[in-house]
């Protein structure tokens, strides 16, 4: 007879090998599908920015993607920063508790609410048409307007993590400044932001792995080109951009090649999540 | 030290002042920057999408691109609705609830049972691997596994699918913090009374962490109800209404990302935008009413 209690252990630890197998399976679902590229172009593939699916010429190389997936991200994350972190202070400082934290807390929590989709329609008919009156770009597509859209995408993910550091900073140590005579912004610069320092960085790197793997958004904005872009507001694709645009019409060596491109956007964002953990788990200790 | 000497003085004093209104000025210039693309957005659809709304948006097919030129060459509203985005979209996030609830929630008292054993510790980081993949290259796996092997063509279930293991972090995590809330002693009280495991389980951690978990749900679905990019490479989408699982379906942003690329049916896409973020709201406030009624 088996008691109760280990029929519910037993399907409790079942049900957690699925979540691995899941992911496992998805890793070698990627591999599997990765093994055409390897045989046929090899490592070249990762290095080379050619994409030339003519047939009897076929080329493919995921630099030119590698490099707006990049170029993207640092200028989301770049235009986030100040925002984000403004926004940090705002609620977890400044106005710490009050109601009108409370608002601008949810008005952020709402940013992420927004579907991808959404963030491309406005991109296209209120952002672009302003980096064309700014003479920024002909059309208006590429690299800098995708990276626009890109950091208020993230915001919310930047915000939320950095917002509950900087309210653990103990208040003792805040008021031990302030009794020294500090104003409130040494105070800021000078207890708070050592304290929170990792916590912060964190959630930074945190928001650059969800801009790595945006896809909507970028895809209705970053102009479509295969190349490495030549300026920040030139057009370029991301790695999840060049998939949602040429899956459709993909098969045999191409097919692989995006497959090969999902296996790559895995294994970055994993890493910077990983980044990511590895100082909130040394923070914690 | 360089903080002895900012403070002394009298025209010092003054600078410090200065630099300290300064900053925190920008501090609310720029968290005023960081609202206003919200308010700009909400604004946007609602003013550009109100007008399309109305009964025949909710039980009437998207039209063609024909009906839609027609209506816009004469000025007038574009006939016909989103009836078949609306459903699909509906069928697919019920199937994939169908299959993340229970999974999740099951796993999510696993991590909360087993705490800090081992092997906790690394579903936990699978969980949050999990998680940090990109939607797009869900898509890709349901693509391989539901399309290609199990429904051979486009369909409903690998739609669903690609939104299951989107869900599924989302709420094993819920379900941990959850039930680590609920207060140790009415679970030994349960234990001291001879209650078997599967009825602390039933009867104590579920109803007593029931807002927290229906919170953790209603907010996983509120997050991959407007996923487009993985249902492109997954269900495709139908002009029909389907209720099929094995036969393409379409789903509100998929019908959104087909008007945005006809011309004839881009007046479409405010309205459709406006019911998608109606629906994320009314999920999001929904939990936070279930998260203010408990506290």
């Amino acid at each position: 007879m088996i008691s109760s209690e280990r029929v519910v252990k037993i399907v409790l630890f079942l049900s957690s090998l699925l979540i691995i197998l899941v992911t496992a399976g998805m890793v070698l679902s990627l591999m599997n599908g990765s093994i055409p590229v390897f045989k046929e172009i090899g490592l070249r593939f990762i290095i080379s920015s050619q994409w030339n699916p003519t047939e009897g010429s076929e080329e493919y190389g995921a630099m030119a993607f590698i490099a707006g997936t990049l170029m993207t991200s640092f200028i989301a994350i770049i235009i986030c920063f100040p925002l984000a972190f403004s926004t940090s202070l705002f609620i977890g400082e400044y106005y710490s508790g009050t109601r009108i934290a409370r608002i601008v807390g949810t008005l952020v929590d709402m940013l992420a609410g927004i579907p991808s989709i959404v963030y491309g329609l406005w991109g296209f008919y209120v952002l672009r048409p302003l980096i064309v009156d700014l003479g920024l770009n002909a059309q208006g597509f590429g690299i800098f307007t995708a990276g626009v859209v890109l950091a208020i995408m993230i915001i919310p993910y930047a915000t939320s993590i950095s917002t509950e550091i900087i309210k653990m900073v103990s208040s003792d140590l805040k008021e031990a400044a302030y009794s020294l005579g500090a104003t409130r912004r040494e105070v800021i610069l000078n207890v708070l932001i050592p304290n929170a320092r990792s916590g912060i960085f964190t959630s930074f790197v945190l928001a650059f792995g969800r801009a790595l793997g945006e896809t909507m958004a970028v895809t209705m904005l970053i102009g479509n080109a295969n190349i490495i872009p030549d300026s920040i507001f030139g057009a370029g694709n991301t790695m999840a951009s060049v998939i949602a645009n040429q899956f459709g019409e993909a098969e045999g060596l191409k097919l692989s090649a995006l497959i090969t491109i999902g296996l790559l956007l895995f294994v970055i964002t994993g890493i910077i999540n990983g980044i990511g953990k590895l100082i909130i788990k040394k923070f914690n200790s | 030290m360089a903080f002895a000497k900012q403070i002394s003085g009298e025209g010092a004093l003054k600078r410090r002042v200065v630099k300290n209104r300064l900053f925190a000025g920008s501090v609310i210039f720029f968290s005023m920057l960081t609202i206003s693309p919200i308010l700009l957005i909400v604004y946007k659809l609602v003013a550009k999408g109100y007008r399309q709304i109305n009964i025949d948006f909710f039980t009437k097919k998207a039209p063609d691109t024909y009906e839609a030129m027609v209506a816009v060459g004469a000025g007038e509203v574009i006939p016909g609705g989103i009836l078949n985005g609306i459903a699909g979209t509906l069928y697919m996030v019920f199937i994939a609830s169908l299959i993340a609830i229970p999974v999740g929630l099951l796993i999510g008292i696993f991590l909360y049972d087993q705490q800090s054993k081992r092997y906790a510790g690394v579903v936990r980081d699978v969980v949050d691997i999990l998680q940090g993949v990109p939607s797009i290259v869900l898509g890709l796996i349901a693509y391989f596994w539901v399309v290609k092997n199990i429904t051979n063509g486009f369909s409903a279930l690998a739609g669903s699918t690609a939104l299951a293991i989107m869900m599924m972090p989302l709420i094993i995590r819920s379900t941990e913090e959850t039930l680590k809330m609920i207060p140790e002693t009415i679970i030994e009280a349960g234990f001291a009374l001879g209650v078997p495991y599967h009825k602390i389980i039933l009867r104590v951690l579920i109803p007593s962490g029931f807002s927290g978990l229906l919170t953790g749900i209603l907010l996983a679905i509120s997050r991959i109800i407007g996923e487009t990019a993985p249902l492109m490479l997954t269900a495709l989408g139908s002009m029909q209404v389907n209720f099929q699982i094995d036969k393409p379906t379409s789903a509100i942003p998929l019908l959104i990302w087909e008007f945005y690329n006809d011309p004839n049916m881009v007046d479409l896409i405010w309205s459709s935008s406006l019911l998608l973020m109606m629906m994320v709201l009314l999920l999001n406030l929904l939990s936070r009413q279930i998260i203010a009624r408990r506290s």
